[in-house]
């Protein structure tokens, strides 16, 4: 009896340790796997990125790149350099063609071809580098300001659109769009959320307000887009500006504000309430002092991250408030101070759809896009960090 | 169980009662569907402290919630039928100003509740809503709710340091002179000790026993030895009902009830 006791016993041990390793293991791999995949993201855009925005000399960061407005990238190769560089990529390709079709049996053969593909190759690399040397490089206005311009016998020309020049107008229209969304779906949110945790009585109204909310934040974001540019472009006449482009982002992120906002203030302890009831406080009192300022860190937190959500979003601003090219910097040539919202701008994820989408994509293009794409993280990652730093600074201040 | 209860002198039995200022009758409270309060009718009488005892869920809190209209708060609390009067005033009438009410209501409550503000800011808390802001009255009333609270000699160094950083029974002090600085005349006060540990308890039992002097005071209490030693009458509750009220030493050495009886000697609740 003892000993089959035991015998059960190991036996089930061991299955039931399989599947808890098996369990743990799986956890282990799908979290390796999110975990790789961020870290791919990351570093693709951090290597590629930081070519368009470090350099090799001080002051080490390309400002012009950070600060100028996008141009049409010039471009001459040298054309000897390009030929060779033609007739290596066709060689290679050649000999890989004759590899393929080698028997089984020439192993001598292949192996001669292998080392010359190896040779082709440390070739073409040396020479692609002096082509990096020799090429010339030219923004527009570079272009137009040459008294003579490289002959055409000596160098392939090709251009490229928002290729050259810097992002600092887009910059600049992000950062604006951000600001000015957060003040609005803050204000609105937060009021909304207020309404809807602190005075509505529970039911089943309240339950379809939520849920409707909660819909709100499935709805694709070029529904967004459509219904900014029915409302605010067109049916308010606010035209292609940022205060359509304020509206439309802030309603996007809503949604997430509103049910943080509730969720931060339902948090708070009843106690306080009550505390501040029973001592003869109005409920706004009550709120005002002793709720709000408790939630305050939460709802800021996850408004910003809403926010900085959003605004990465392309189809909401392209209909409203995003221009693909703008001269003017949002502070230039206004007639009266109100034309300040009621233009559009220039806005990062919009400029990096814009270069993305030209065809066809290559070095040059490249740049721009993984340029645009790090600063663009830069700047999320900078409000991410900021609302962070306040939430720990506030909660410091009050915790309970 | 061997009773050990130490009951006061007969200070409580004296002839002449002392006016009445809080008046119930016939009181029918419901949560939703379920009532939770039946038919409850007695007298709260003026500088006396008197004790709600029952076993858990008897309704000895809803009923001390109804008399600062703490259940409003929640939405499906209704008195059914009955009447609250506070010195004459029905406090249910459409006509009353709740705000006012709690003013001259105050109220304790079971978890101490201090805010995550200084122990001046805690104090200060219910003048600066009423719109009072000169220092100078603020600071004077700060002390002297701390004092009578029994707590200035603790805390009198550390006024702008967080509240949060008391122990519990000072937390607990604090709520109650928290309390008093609003000036209420009625004060509140659901199990305040029951955080606490003897030591700190019988600093709060001290200083019930001194605020009887200035307020009317109703508290609500788990433990019959503190009832039978703050309290000058008790009332105890069963299921919703009020099954025997009386002069504290009549309830807990003699009480007529045959349930009261038993739940004072620990033999139930
Ligand atoms: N907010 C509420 N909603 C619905 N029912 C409630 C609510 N609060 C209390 N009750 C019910 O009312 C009854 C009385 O509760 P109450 O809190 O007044 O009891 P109590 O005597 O204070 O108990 P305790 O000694 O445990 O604090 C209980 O049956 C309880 O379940
Ligand atoms: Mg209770």
């Amino acid at each position: 009896m003892e000993g089959k006791v035991i015998h059960r016993f190991s036996k089930r041990f061991s299955k039931k340790a399989f599947f808890e390793n098996l369990i743990l293991n799986i956890l282990r791999i799908s979290t390796y796997l999110v975990i790789l995949f961020a870290g791919f993201i990351f570093l693709d855009i951090g290597i590629n990125g930081s070519k368009a925005i470090f350099k090799s000399q001080a002051p080490f960061i390309n400002t012009d790149f950070l600060t100028q407005k996008p141009e049409t990238l010039h471009v001459f190769e040298p054309k000897h350099i390009d030929k060779k560089l033609k007739e290596i990529n066709a060689k290679i390709l050649s000999t890989n063609i004759e590899n393929k079709n080698l028997s089984n049996l020439a192993i001598e053969d292949s192996k001669k071809n292998d080392l010359l593909i190896k040779s082709l190759q440390a070739k073409y690399h040396v020479l692609d580098k002096q082509r990096k040397e020799e090429r010339l490089l030219f923004s527009d206005t570079e272009f137009r300001a040459l008294e003579i311009k490289p002959s055409k016998s000596e160098y392939v020309y090709e251009t490229y659109a928002y290729s050259g020049g810097g992002i600092g107008p887009a910059i600049i229209g992000t950062c604006l769009l951000v600001l000015g969304s957060i003040a609005i779906a803050l204000s609105l949110g937060v009021l909304c959320a207020i309404y809807l945790s602190e005075y509505s009585r529970p039911g089943k109204v309240l339950q379809i307000i939520r849920l409707s909310i909660l819909n709100l934040s499935g709805v694709p974001s070029i529904v967004f887009g459509l219904f900014g540019f029915g409302m605010f472009v067109l049916f308010f006449g606010w035209g292609v500006s940022m205060i359509a482009g304020w509206f439309t982002l802030a309603i996007m992120a809503l949604p997430v504000i509103i049910s943080a906002s509730e969720e931060s203030m339902r948090s708070i302890p009843k106690g306080f309430r009550e505390g501040s009831l029973a001592l003869g406080a109005s409920k706004w009192t009550a709120i005002r002092t002793n709720v709000l300022p408790y939630a305050l860190p939460g709802i800021l937190t996850s408004s910003i991250m809403g926010i900085a959500r959003v605004a990465g979003e392309t189809a909401p601003i392209m209909f409203t408030a995003a221009f693909a090219l703008r001269d003017q910097l949002p502070w230039e040539g206004l007639e009266k101070a109100s034309d300040f919202i009621f233009q559009g701008v220039m806005a990062l994820p919009y400029h990096i759809y814009v270069v993305s989408s030209k065809i066809p994509q290559n070095e040059y293009t490249e740049n721009m896009q993984y340029g645009s794409a790090f600063v663009f993280l830069f700047i999320v990652g900078f409000f991410a960090i900021s609302s962070i730093v306040l939430r720990i600074r506030v909660r410091k201040k009050y915790k309970w | 169980m061997s009773l050990d209860i130490q009951v006061k002198p007969a200070e409580a039995g004296s002839k002449v009662l002392p006016p009445e200022v809080i008046k119930i009758r016939n009181l029918d409270f419901s949560y939703g569907e379920s009532q939770a309060l039946f038919d409850i009718s007695m007298d709260v009488y003026e500088k006396e402290v008197t004790a709600f005892i029952g076993p858990s869920g008897c309704g000895k809190s809803t009923f001390l919630r109804c008399f600062n209209r703490m259940n409003d708060l929640i939405d499906i609390a209704k008195i059914k039928s009955g009447t609250i009067k506070i010195s004459d005033v029905d406090i249910y009438d459409e006509e009353i100003d709740v705000i006012e009410l709690r003013k001259h209501v105050g109220m304790v409550f079971q978890k101490s509740n201090p805010f995550p503000k200084s122990i001046y800011d805690n104090i200060a808390y219910g003048m600066r809503i009423q719109g009072i802001k000169k220092s100078s009255e603020l600071d004077s009333t700060v002390e002297s709710c701390l004092k009578s609270a029994a707590l200035w000699g603790e805390v009198k160094d550390r006024l702008n340091e967080s509240a949060l950083g008391l122990s519990g029974g000072q937390q607990q002090r604090l709520c109650i002179a928290r309390a008093l600085a609003v000036k209420p005349k009625i004060l509140l006060m659901d199990e305040p000790c029951s955080a606490l540990d003897p030591i700190a308890t019988a600093k709060v039992e001290e200083l019930i026993h001194e605020l009887k002097k200035n307020y009317t005071i109703v508290v609500v209490t788990h433990n019959m030895q503190q009832a039978a030693r703050v309290s000058d009458r008790t009332a105890f509750f069963y299921l919703g009902r009020l099954i025997e009220y009386g002069p504290t030493e009549q309830i807990f050495m003699n009480p007529e009830n045959s349930q009261t009886e038993a739940y004072v000697s620990g033999r139930f609740g």
